[in-house]
């Protein structure tokens, strides 16, 4: 290859993984270290740290200057991703080191999202670890396509070609499920530099590339380039009247002024009549350019639909099987909604159903009812509004997402769709013929939800019960769903933790929203302890119809009323997870309606509760 | 960074102003710099000065580098942000710069008090940011992680963007302490006995308060000549920087305070 034809090759993501004591860290130091790359003023620091903390005796410990941060300097692992930069004559990387603990997948599930090749290291002692195949395993799953084994530490073997061969072999065997498109293996010591950068004298029966050769000329599909055209909208740029551009980057494929355009999530079509690329028209953008377009059309956009071909669109649907790699230290619950992150779109998602844990070293399928951190499951996940996406093998960023837990905003998850469901994607729902505007009409009312949310014995079904009397009497059409009557029917198959208390909820909103599509107002009655799940009910409700009532006592005065003597027995221990007790109530942050039972009578409360329907134009005055 | 968001919200403005945490010890043509190109571009320009720091007397010959930078750059950070009740600040730090920095994420969450945890950092997958803050939580947004010092030079000659004269060589009077080339800049200096001002060809990496910041010797004065010489460094671009050197990890430590 020529030095022009080499020059051509974009910049090479690349991710360096395998066991603790691998040396990975010395092994990119190494690399930074004969590219030149190590300045003057960073080997002095270096010397004055490896005297302090290193291993490697009177040399320089190249591992002490990629592992950043203070406290694993001391503790000597890596324990986050970090990421370096290098350059060659005739090619740049970015590389990210990621730890080797198996409590870190997460963190080289993060390194390897953005990596197109993978370095696994293997210590040539001791051959392939569960963590060696963990890595390679966890790399395939993230889409890697390209892997290099690299041997290390081939010095203290004697440079012995069977070690070698035999470690080779091995791996090759077991990376035949791992659909790698290619796989090399170089002998390296990262701390002598063998095959490093330089061909080695003592590896005379090597004859494969060093490992920087094989670096400089790996040629990762650009599957990007050739892939459909895509183009998540981030903004909607309005600087005035006369001017509405969508702004966002390319992620697959490329575009042409005068092209045919669907917004995917809507189906509404139409041309592209301007590409701005930064402050100048252009006549064409491909993968990678962030641009600025304008339609011919008025067609409907916001920020998170995604622009492609009519020819070759992204699949729609609200329901899709993924896998899901879990980084939360809180278990995933499913039911319990998250949001959900898919190119520039945030909505809230549930996991519907988790099909199976995955066991990373093995490949195993293990049932599973939860996922706990850097365990890896495979899920059915539900949108609540139906999202545009690829499967994640033919598109990374159209088939990525992230889940972000709705009360720390920590991101608990990282999703890769495989494929969407086809009951969400083909089953539409039944058109009605009496709709639920003509049912609420006859009855000369609007529908609407008042939940009721509060401790055990808070009062919420004594006020629920007045309210609902005060309605009949006007001839209003209720119903009442009550926490403890539900659980003798529609949930006798439930409990009471966390996950059954989600699944709770979730059935009795899905059941008031079916109530309020025959107009009626519903009345639910329900401690409802966690925000998340309040939120939930809220979602599936139609816009406006929900009313959070906070039905607010101390936990004092109600476990000094306890009128079913609960709060005794859960004192003593006899009854688990109770609310108040030894299970949290997270007090709603902006209800509709605050009822402070201390203050006022349950009468006044429930008067209360119907002004509220009256101002909301609900039920009509009298 | 400031060329890539005006490209990014062609034809509308950047919807954000621009904040200069002034300590009252930058380069005088730094200053007439940032002035000028606010006002070229029509954005609007927050300058903030940690006041009762100056009311202390704090400044780095008064008070040292560590007092200095924690009162008049970290402090005042904070100070500036809340004053603002900005939800994120865009920041130009590079991964390629310092060893703490190489693990930072894009967005950067920060505590309400303005705590970096460098243990407990949103994992960043894919081109997925997680954005969501909580009440007085704020975010530091860092767009040019991923470049090293050749990438900005070789793009701020592809653009011709224009940059702080500093950063080009030109005959400047310099006094050198501890290995570093000072220049004095104005008449606040205070020289050493025996110390004199000598004009030497010199050129700045990076551009600190000037007392803090050391420059080198070069000749390049012209961008072409800048990417040569950075392409034969060998040395890294925050050599300079005399408040990295006050201990070991002190840019985490620093970090950690809420300094950018």
């Amino acid at each position: 290859m020529s030095d022009a034809e080499a020059r051509q090759l974009p910049t090479l993501r690349f991710l360096t993984c395998g066991s603790v004591d691998d040396g990975k860290s010395t092994l990119i130091g190494r690399l930074l270290f004969e590219q030149k790359l190590i300045f003057d003023d960073q080997l002095s620091a270096l010397a004055r740290d490896s005297k302090k903390h290193g291993t490697a005796g009177a040399d320089i410990d190249f591992a002490l200057l990629v592992d950043g941060l203070e406290a694993e300097r001391e503790q000597g692992i890596t324990i986050d991703v970090a990421y370096r930069y290098f350059a060659t004559p005739s090619r740049s990387f970015i590389v990210a080191d990621t730890p080797g603990h198996e409590q870190y997948t997460r963190n080289m599930a993060t390194g390897a999202s953005n990596s197109d090749l993978a370095v696994l290291l293997v210590d040539a002692r001791k051959g392939l670890l569960p963590q060696t195949r963990r890595h390679a395993i966890i790399a395939s799953l993230l889409g890697i396509r390209h892997a290099v084994l690299a041997v290390n530490k081939i010095d203290l073997v004697d440079y012995d070609q069977r070690a070698f061969e035999d470690i080779r072999t091995a791996f090759a065997q077991f990376a035949k499920a791992l659909n790698f498109e290619t796989l090399t293996a170089i002998p390296v010591s990262a701390r002598f530099g063998d095959n490093v950068s330089r061909k080695s004298g003592r590896t005379p029966w090597y004859a494969g590339p060093t490992l920087i050769a094989c670096l400089e000329t790996a040629i990762v599909d650009d599957e990007r380039r050739r892939g459909a055209f895509r183009l998540p909208v981030q903004w909607v740029n309005r600087p005035h009247p006369d001017f509405r551009g969508f702004a966002g980057a390319v992620t697959q494929g490329e575009i042409e002024k005068g092209d045919s355009i669907v917004v995917a999530n809507s189906g509404r079509t139409s041309r592209i009549r301007r590409i701005l690329a930064a402050d100048r028209d252009v006549e064409r953008a491909e993968a990678g350019d962030a641009v600025t377009v304008t339609l011919e059309d008025e067609v409907d956009v916001a920020r998170g639909d995604v622009f492609a071909k009519p020819g070759a669109r992204p699949e729609v649907a609200d329901q899709f099987a993924a896998h899901l790699i879990w980084m939360s230290a809180d278990p995933l619950l499913p039911g319990r909604p998250y949001w959900l992150k898919i190119g520039a779109k945030t909505t809230p998602a549930t996991v519907s159903e988790l099909k199976h844990r995955l066991d990373v070293n093995s490949l195993e399928k293990l049932a599973a009812k939860t996922l706990n951190l850097n365990e890896v499951g495979y899920c059915n996940v539900a949108t609540t509004v139906p999202v545009a996406f690829d499967a994640y093998a033919q598109n990374r960023d159209g088939g990525a997402f992230i889940l972000i837990d709705r009360l720390t905003n920590e991101t608990a998850g990282a999703g890769m769709i495989a494929h969407g469901l086809r009951r969400a994607t083909n089953i539409h729902r039944q058109g009605l013929s009496v709709t639920r505007e003509a049912h609420a009409l006859m009855k000369g009312q609007l529908p609407a939800i008042l939940w009721f949310t509060g401790l055990s014995g808070a009062g919420k079904s004594t006020i629920a019960n007045l309210v609902e009397s005060k309605l009949y009497a006007r001839g209003v059409h209720t119903v009442m769903l009550d926490g403890d009557n539900v659980r003798h029917g529609l949930n006798k198959d439930l409990g009471f933790t966390a996950a059954d208390r989600v699944e709770n909820i979730r059935r009795v909103a899905e059941v008031a929203r079916l109530m309020t599509d025959a107009g009626l107002i519903v009345l639910c009655s329900f401690i409802s302890p966690f925000r998340a799940e309040r939120q939930l009910a809220r979602e599936i409700a139609a816009p406006g119809e929900f009313l959070e009532i906070f039905v607010d006592a101390p936990f004092e005065t109600v476990a000094a009323r306890d009128p079913k003597g609960l709060y005794k027995r859960a004192l003593a221990g006899e009854i688990k997870n109770f609310t108040g007790v030894d299970q949290p109530y997270e007090a709603p942050t902006a209800p509709e309606l605050r009822l402070d039972t201390s203050r006022e009578s349950a009468e006044a409360l429930a008067n209360a509760v119907i002004g509220a329907l009256e101002a909301l134009g609900r039920v009509g005055r009298v | 960074m400031l060329h890539l968001a005006m490209k990014a919200f062609f034809p509308s403005k950047p919807p954000f102003p621009l904040l200069h945490v002034d300590t009252r010890w930058k380069f005088r043509d730094m200053i007439a710099f940032r002035d000028e190109t606010a006002r070229r571009l029509g954005l609007e320009l927050k300058v903030y000065v940690n006041e009762d720091g100056l009311r202390r007397g704090v400044s780095p010959i008064a008070s040292g580098s560590q007092v200095h930078t924690q009162v008049m750059k970290t402090e005042a950070l904070r100070q500036a942000l809340d004053a603002g009740g900005f939800d994120a600040a865009f920041g130009g730090a590079r991964r390629d710069e310092e060893k703490s920095r190489a693990k930072e994420r894009v967005f950067s969450h920060r505590s309400a008090a303005h705590a970096w945890d460098p243990r407990n950092q949103r994992p960043e997958l894919w081109r997925l940011y997680n954005t969501r803050l909580k009440t007085g939580e704020s975010m530091r947004v860092f767009p040019l992680s991923n470049w090293t010092e050749l990438d900005v030079w070789e793009y701020i000659r592809a653009e011709n963007i224009p940059v702080v004269p500093l950063y080009f060589a030109k005959p400047r009077p310099v006094v050198e302490r501890s290995g570093a080339l000072i220049m004095v800049d104005d008449e606040r200096l205070p020289l050493e006995p025996g110390e004199t001002p000598q004009i030497r060809n010199v050129r700045f990496r990076t551009l600190g308060c000037y007392p803090l910041t050391g420059a080198i010797p070069s000749d390049a004065d012209t961008l072409d000549a800048i990417i040569d010489e950075m392409r034969a460094s060998t040395s890294s671009e925050r050599q300079g920087r005399l408040i990295d050197i006050d201990e070991s990890a002190s840019m985490e430590k620093k970090k950690r305070e809420g300094y950018f």
